[in-house]
């Protein structure tokens, strides 16, 4: 797992797409789309999310363990997060979505 | 003739590889993966205030739609791009660092030391405006909309709770970035082992990516809802 040194400019493309998702997010967030408002926002911060990960934090030069670790921590938050709203859901504690 | 050699190797060898680790190589992943370990348990501290956010605006989605109004999204966006841009600053110090170029090092450092401060006092300025709008959940807490007013309290609670970690994240990294400056004017960092340049990169990404999520959380996804 040598590091390469990356070219200034990927780190640029990087930084402008993230630059670029931050406007997009903002704007959307104004129209009116009902819940996808919030799927897209949530959308829009894990692609952020993931081109940081992959080239800021340079897991795409990572060996394979770094790689099983770093997914596994989005993975245990993802069940995490699962297993407490399919509590709070399937007691009724929370209302459901509309299409439930 | 085998001792003589392994001696000289030694002499050889430079003091940045421990000599518990085979090579440079195996030296950087396991402090990789050490970092990556710790990230982790970051991600499931903040992931319990994640869930908490998760269960509290599922049972009030109303309350917690109408508090985006008094978010400052003009604010919230700036600092949204001053931290991806410190990013951005610090991508580049480890790339200066991979290279050896020392004085390019200290300026990248320096600036997302700068952009970091910048961030954090925009968010005294947002913290300021929630205290003259009575926005601080406690006792002399207002709320324009009175039958949301206990409903409301909970997400301003869980808004001072995640910024408030996440800016307590922020300082602690500003103070490695200082350290890390130290560092490198002492001339203790070259090509061949950077990694506390890598690590506290690593880090200071990952306070990135938690911004990422609390800001359309926070922020965003209520803006339209009523």
């Amino acid at each position: 797992m040598t590091h390469e040194v990356v070219p200034v400019r990927k780190y640029v493309a990087v930084f402008a797409a993230l630059i670029a998702l931050t406007i997009a997010t903002v704007l959307i967030s104004g129209i009116d789309l009902g819940e996808y408002n919030f799927v897209i926002a949530l959308t829009i911060a894990v692609t952020k999310g993931s081109l940081v990960v992959w080239f800021f934090m340079h897991v795409n030069q990572s060996s394979s363990l770094t790689r099983l670790f770093v997914g596994a921590g989005f993975f245990w938050m993802l069940i995490l997060l699962m297993f407490v709203l399919s509590d709070y859901l399937s007691r009724g504690w929370l209302p459901g979505p509309r299409w439930w | 003739m085998a001792d003589t050699d392994l001696s000289v190797a030694a002499h050889a060898a430079p003091t940045t590889l421990k000599h518990h680790f085979d090579d440079r190589e195996q030296q950087l992943e396991s402090s990789t993966l050490g970092m990556w370990v710790f990230l982790l348990t970051e991600i499931m501290f903040f992931g319990g205030m994640f869930g908490a956010y998760t269960v509290y605006r599922n049972l009030y989605p109303a309350a917690f739609a109408s508090t985006s109004h008094y978010m400052n999204v003009t604010l919230g966006a700036t600092n949204t791009a001053v931290l991806i841009f410190s990013s951005l600053t610090m991508a580049l110090a480890v790339r200066s660092a991979q290279l050896g170029q020392k004085r390019a090092l200290i300026s990248f450092l320096t600036f997302t030391l700068i952009l970091g401060l910048v961030f954090l006092s925009i968010k005294y300025v947002e913290y300021h405006e929630k205290w003259v709008d009575h926005h601080i959940p406690g006792p002399g807490f207002h709320y324009a909309e009175p039958q949301y007013f206990h409903q409301a309290q909970i997400l301003f609670f869980l808004y001072f709770a995640m910024t408030g970690l996440h800016a307590l994240h922020m300082i602690v990294g500003a103070g490695l970035i200082i350290t890390l400056i130290a560092m490198a004017a002492r001339n203790r960092f070259s090509s061949g082992w950077y990694t506390p340049v890598e690590m506290i990169g690593l880090y200071w990404h990952f306070v990135d990516i938690v911004w990422i999520f609390l800001f359309p959380l926070l922020y965003l996804i209520g803006r339209t809802m009523r």
